[in-house]
């Protein structure tokens, strides 16, 4: 299990948990950000502090800081 | 007030952002939509007219888009409101829910809430053509079949599958409520839910499953840090009592709710979306490898922000110059036709002046709102609010404001509306509150005036005037820099609100709905700011032009008849002398009277001399008496009684008069300073003799008014306070309120004086004049 903020591109990952504020984990899960569901990390912008995830043909960015309270696993 | 029954039916479109919603509501009503605000909140409310294939008319609303019904703000909670018609809003009789076949399941997951509440519902799937390249087809018959409500493919930009739609909505429309809904709460989750039911409010009617949707709406939409204002307690603390009871059992009611949903669409979905992966997103890939890159991206960015501003300030100029130019000559040509009086003076400089201190703002608008809409459409703008977040948010502003806040950089009015791609109303309001602190247009001539009686050119160093407007350049915007970090932890506090951002793919500008967007935007403009900026125009006018009265011992009428009579004296002894009939002659300096032969051109010179002269002192003396009438004006009183406030900060009351001119508009300084010292309202900033003037004015102790000091003080003064009513109006139509309006202008005018009052008082305690 790792936090959402250090996957890699390219590797196959599932949503296991969300944490933080309950309007932050509310709005996840109704965009489709839910346990078990596949997640592909597109990019990261380290300078910017944001990732760009893809989940059910979706693109979201999130904060890196924000992108740590998700946690996910990886085969 | 006209009954349902006599109006045409109201057919609500909702659905996610980018979905095209917009630019199908577009074709359906062609382009008579009207816009308007939700009640209390600044929220547009579009409504058009559309017709049935019976011919039977429909009233069509545009609801903003969401992802979700779930709310966490009143603003947000308008697309639930206007759904299901809470409170004082309609409820439509049929709901149309727009969705994106390339991002189907999340689009189904909004669709899934609007039909819990029980209305009719017509599903519109948009970018078909956009899967269809991948040979990848969505059976819209199969997809009727699986969620009970009729489903029709459109694609709005090329007019196709509308008649279908109608079609739809007719059938619909036959019907008082839709299907029930093919998926049922589970009994353990319908059972935690129910008391939340019976806590809901009368106004809401909830009855039948609407009154289920409602509470699971409450459920996922209250909680400790929302923003709502107008929930009933006794509903709040149901949702709390609830959601704390299913904790203790270790059951989280909002992932229970939302994953109930999902299972459903996961497994619906296959029978009529085969491949539910899409590709829409590769071709954007690439793009955003190069738009996002930390350096290129970032380049193209900054590249794409100096079009934007160049755009506002180089190409809306002469625009400018042709409205000015049209309003002037709507004023002289009045002026022509009406007799002199009171009535002209109304209508042509309080008046036509108005409506001019309105309409000059348009070109700006039209053109930031033109970019605004060029980057919307093209999904560009999630790239800049994903650029610039970083930067913004280490001062509390949303990765948004940077496009208003550049755009301020030209003029605050335009950039005040911009604040409405922020959904948050805090983001809004943090971003209003900084954006007239930025170097605006209207600054640049009283910058111009000031540093030129400061910095006389030849003295200083070749680069002092430059750089000094660069400091203030730079100084404004490392002030509205900070006050928004200290507004956003203190007046303007809110919950740090996690960015949760949607990459759309790229698309091309649907340019229909780009133009039909900004016809509305000047509209709305014209309508609701301007009606203000209009009122106000004339108070101030009025303001500086009464009482008409030169409370001053000279004898202004005494002398004019004088010289007046001394003219026509002259005059006919020239016209004698010469055998000239007319007076024009007199001012002939050269041409006609140099055609004359030798000795009598030599005459008549010898004769225009005390007579040119006797012409200039009827100017000056006119412009004196200007001056007198607007030191005894309304508004000269003002400044005066403003002598002692702004004392300490260099100012005497002339600058104050100056300074309430100011409020119509900045560069209304410059003019009104002309006319205090008897130069003429014509007076720009490039005037060599109002710079002389300034410079050369003394104060009555004989020491010079507009010390180097002075001058500084000044200029700290204009680049902080707020002295702009269209700002200020804009701002109250913006928020709808009173308090934010009033509250900038104290806060700036607070921070103005202050700033001044160190500059002029350091400055003098550090031994500088």
């Amino acid at each position: 299990m790792h936090p959402l903020a250090d996957l890699q591109p390219d590797t196959p990952a599932r949503l296991h948990s969300l944490d933080g504020d309950r309007s932050f984990q509310r709005r996840l899960m109704e965009l489709g950000f839910l346990p078990g569901t596949a997640v592909r990390m597109i990019r990261r912008v380290p300078l910017g502090g944001l990732i760009e995830l893809e989940v059910r043909c979706c693109r979201v960015t999130l904060r890196l800081s924000e992108a740590r309270q998700v946690q996910v696993t990886t085969p | 007030m006209p009954t349902t029954a006599t109006r045409a039916p109201l057919v609500a479109i909702a659905g996610n952002p980018n979905t095209g919603k917009t630019t199908l509501f577009n074709a359906l009503t062609g382009k008579q939509a009207k816009v308007a605000n939700y009640p209390g909140i600044t929220v547009d409310r579009t409504e058009g007219p559309g017709r049935l294939p019976s011919g039977a008319p429909v009233r069509l609303l545009d609801v903003p888009g969401s992802y979700s019904l779930s709310a966490r703000s009143e603003e947000e909670r308008i697309s639930l409101a206007a759904i299901a018609g809470l409170g004082p809003l309609e409820r439509p009789e049929v709901v149309v829910v727009v969705l994106d076949a390339t991002q189907l399941s999340r689009n189904l997951y909004m669709a899934m809430q609007v039909m819990e509440l029980g209305l009719p519902v017509v599903l519109a799937l948009t970018m078909v053509d956009t899967l269809a390249d991948k040979q990848h087809k969505i059976d819209v018959e199969a997809m009727s079949a699986a969620l009970g409500v009729p489903c029709v493919e459109v694609t709005a930009s090329k007019k196709a599958g509308l008649d279908d739609l109608m079609a739809a909505v007719e059938g619909a429309l036959e019907h008082e409520a839709g299907p029930p809904v093919p998926w049922v709460l589970p009994v353990e989750l319908a059972e935690r839910v129910a008391p939340i039911e019976l806590a809901l409010p009368a106004a809401w009617d909830p009855a039948g499953p609407r009154a289920q949707a409602l509470a699971l709406w409450a459920l996922l939409s209250l909680d400790e840090d929302d923003e709502h204002e107008a929930i009933e307690p006794g509903l709040r603390a149901e949702v709390e009592r609830v959601r704390a009871a299913a904790e203790a059992d270790g059951l989280n009611l909002e992932q229970e709710i939302i994953a109930w949903r999902y299972r459903f669409i996961d497994a619906a979905e296959p029978s009529f979306n085969a491949a539910r992966e899409t590709r829409v997103h590769e071709r954007s890939d690439g793009l955003d490898k190069l738009l996002l890159h930390p350096l290129f991206g970032f380049a193209i960015f900054l590249a794409c922000m100096t079009v934007v501003f160049q755009a506002l300030f180089a190409w809306a100029d002469p625009m400018i110059g042709w409205v000015e130019g049209a309003v002037g000559a709507l004023a002289t040509f009045t002026a022509s036709v009406m007799p002199d009086g009171l009535v002209e003076d109304l209508l042509v400089d309080g008046l036509i002046g108005g409506v001019g201190a309105v309409v000059v703002f348009l070109p700006q608008i039209l053109l930031l709102f033109l970019f605004i809409g060029i980057m919307e459409d093209t999904g560009y703008m999630s790239r800049v609010a994903f650029i610039m977040d970083r930067v913004m948010r280490s001062v509390g502003l949303h990765g948004r404001a940077f496009v208003p806040m550049l755009s301020s950089f030209a003029c605050a009015v335009p950039a005040i509306m911009a604040t409405r791609t922020m959904e948050r109303r805090r983001d809004k309001l943090l971003t209003m509150m900084v954006v007239p602190l930025m170097t605006c247009s209207a600054r640049l001539p009283v910058y111009t005036l000031l540093i030129a009686v400061l910095v006389p050119v030849g003295t200083g160093g070749p680069w002092t005037q430059g750089l000094l407007m660069a400091a203030l350049y730079v100084f404004s915007t490392v002030l509205a820099l900070i006050v928004a970090g200290v507004l956003s932890k203190t007046v303007i506090r809110g919950p740090k609100v996690p960015l949760i951002l949607e990459m759309p793919p790229y698309r091309r500008p649907h340019w229909p709905s780009i133009l039909r967007m900004l016809r509305q935007r000047a509209t709305v403009f014209l309508r609701d700011a301007g009606s203000v900026i209009l009122v106000a125009a004339i108070i101030i006018w009025a303001l500086l032009e009464f009482p008409r009265t030169p409370n001053s011992e000279r004898d202004f009428a005494g002398e004019r008849q004088a010289i007046e009579a001394q003219l026509v004296a002259d005059a006919d002894g020239a016209a004698d002398e010469n055998g000239l009939t007319g007076t024009d002659g007199a001012t002939n300096e050269s041409g006609a009277a140099a055609d004359q032969a030798g000795a009598s051109a030599a005459d008549s010179e010898r004769l225009d001399m005390p007579m040119a002269a006797l012409e200039e002192a009827l100017v000056d003396l006119e412009r004196d008496e200007t001056a007198a009438q607007l030191e005894n004006s309304y508004g000269g009183r003002i400044g005066r009684m403003l002598e002692p406030v702004i004392e300490p900060l260099g100012f005497d009351w002339k600058m104050g008069i100056g300074l309430v001119g100011a409020f119509a508009a900045r560069e209304v300084f410059v003019g009104t300073m002309g006319v205090i010292y008897g130069i003429g309202e014509d007076a720009d900033e490039g005037s060599p003799m109002l710079r002389d003037k300034l410079r050369n004015e003394q104060r009555p102790d004989g020491t010079k008014a507009y010390t180097p000091l002075v001058c500084l003080s000044l200029l700290v003064f204009f680049a902080l306070a707020c002295q702009c009513m269209s700002t200020v109006a804009m701002v109250g139509r913006e928020t709808a309120s009173w308090r934010w309006p009033t509250f900038l202008v104290v806060y700036t005018f607070a921070l103005a004086w202050l700033a001044s009052f160190v500059v002029y008082q350091g400055g003098q305690l550090l031994g500088f004049t």
